[in-house]
């Protein structure tokens, strides 16, 4: 099987198809087209680059440059987080608690994989550790800002019943607990989705492009099945660790509900 | 010898007990350390200017003053849901010696607008409530949330707060929303508790004949300050 090699105009048409979309926005009035437009020639620049700089890697297989890529993936996934809360924590908080998730739950899912699953050698090569991580961090980053979003909202739309049962002597944990539950189901919901859905009602995109690519189907599922897996538990347990830490984030050492320290 | 070691003991206790008058001559600890007492020193909600107030027990202190003038801010600081200098006490016992849910089990804050989190009213009560008291059926306790009158909710929130049997009662507007007959109700009914719990009271209103037949002193925030009428 030979891979069909995509031309620069080939995506062009794809790319009209956006265009078209984000002329319908503005002629609809739904007010995305800016948003919609920035964010596909964002990616457009975005994965051109990151396709020399894998290139670059793959040839020389230097660990420092593959942990600074690492970080900086991680950091530019922080700030994606970060600038997807409608009320965000102010001040280093905003930035620091969907960061530290994502990098508790990534990187030690990657690790996990790299030490134990895939072992290659050595492990850090880089044709399995970025893709990996960048799966991971993609699809992590996605469930924490949900998650996250959601329980910042929450939390602000429903602060009279949260400190109705405060005043009622509950303490903070009580007041928030319905309020946590349903901010993690909320991340979760996307990847459960997923997988539930995978191969009957959608071939995944990983699966879909390694086909493309000319591998056989059945290796092409074991892979698509390894990587849902991973990204099923980053995310819970990165959304975990952001819901908690949020939602201590939320009360002071008395047990007061600080809205104050959301973005207004 | 067990008589030498008795006496000793005997005297150490004297002493003891002297000491003890004598600490207590000089403190309001004697005088007070029974009653459940509202004391607030150098307290302020950080927009107000500090405040000095003792609510004796059985007491009942009215306050009011413009809308934004600060009233439910004083309030919420009292019950410690919002950060604020100074400090509040119940008797001799300070706000931040105890847990906070502690305190604020034994502070009744019944704010202007109640809310609800559960669907149901009943799922709000730890035990059936005196509904009858307050003018209200016992099928109240069944129907949504959602279902309920503005002046129905704020009588089952005065049902509510004081199920937990609080020391203290701090009250804003609890009557705004109602006629004067459930209006006389509350009154009554809040009245009556505070007459067999002792609980001192500072009662948020604007009605100059409410804060006549509640109220014994009577106190108004003007310009950040809250001043005795």
């Amino acid at each position: 099987m030979t891979l069909i090699t995509l031309t620069p105009f080939d995506l062009a048409l794809a790319s009209s198809l956006v265009l078209l979309l984000a002329l319908l926005s503005w002629r609809l009035q739904l007010g995305v087209e800016r948003q919609l437009l920035i964010a596909a020639l964002r990616s457009a620049v975005q994965l051109i680059l990151i396709g020399f700089v894998l290139k670059l890697l793959f040839a020389q297989s230097n660990p420092l440059l593959i942990g600074l890529l690492a970080l900086l993936m991680l950091s530019v996934a922080g700030y994606e987080v970060m600038s997807r809360q409608q009320r965000r924590f102010t001040g280093l908080w905003g930035y620091g608690i969907g960061a530290l998730s994502m990098f508790l739950s990534s990187f030690s899912v990657a690790l996990i994989t790299l030490w134990v699953i895939l072992q290659p050698d050595p492990w850090y090569t880089p044709q399995y550790a970025i893709p990996l991580l960048g799966m991971l961090l993609g699809n992590t980053m996605t469930g924490i800002a949900l998650s996250l979003d959601n329980l910042t909202r929450t939390a602000w739309d429903k602060r009279h019943q949260i400190e109705a049962q405060l005043l009622l002597g509950h303490d903070a944990r009580q007041a928030i607990s319905s309020i946590r539950r349903d901010a993690l189901r909320s991340g979760l919901i996307p990847i459960i989705n997923s997988m539930a859905a995978a191969g009957i009602v959608s071939l995944p995109g990983m699966m879909t492009g390694q086909i493309l690519a000319g591998s056989p189907p059945l290796e092409a599922a074991k892979y698509q099945l390894l990587i849902m897996f991973l990204i099923a538990s980053g995310t819970g347990l990165g959304s975990m660790a952001a819901i908690w830490s949020g939602s201590k984030r939320l009360f002071d050492e008395r047990q007061r509900l600080r809205l104050d320290r959301l973005t207004k | 010898m067990t008589i030498v070691v008795e006496m000793k003991q005997c005297a150490r206790i004297m002493v003891q007990c002297a000491e003890l008058i004598d600490t207590l001559r000089f403190s309001n600890a004697y005088l007070f350390s029974l009653m459940p007492q509202l004391k607030l020193k150098h307290f302020s909600p950080l927009i107000l200017e500090p405040l000095n107030l003792v609510i004796d027990e059985g007491e009942t202190v009215t306050l009011s003053g413009p809308s934004g003038s600060g009233k439910s801010m004083l309030l919420r600081a009292i019950a410690d849901l919002d950060p604020h200098n100074g400090t509040a006490w119940l008797g001799e016992t300070a706000a931040d010696e105890m847990p906070a849910p502690q305190w604020r089990r034994k502070v009744g804050y019944l704010p202007a607008e109640s809310s609800w989190w559960e669907e149901r009213v009943g799922l709000h009560f730890a035990e059936a409530p005196k509904l009858d008291a307050l003018g209200l059926a016992e099928t109240i306790l069944h129907s949504p949330v959602a279902h309920l009158s503005s002046g129905e909710r704020q009588r089952l929130a005065v049902l509510r707060m004081l199920q937990q049997q609080p020391q203290i009662l701090l009250l804003d507007e609890p009557t705004a929303n109602l006629d004067p007959h459930h209006t006389q109700l509350v009154e009554e009914w809040i009245l009556k508790y505070q007459q067999h719990s002792g609980a001192p009271i500072l009662w948020v209103t604007h009605d100059p004949e409410q804060r006549q037949r509640v109220g014994m002193r009577h106190f108004e925030i003007n310009d950040k300050k809250v001043i005795q009428q």
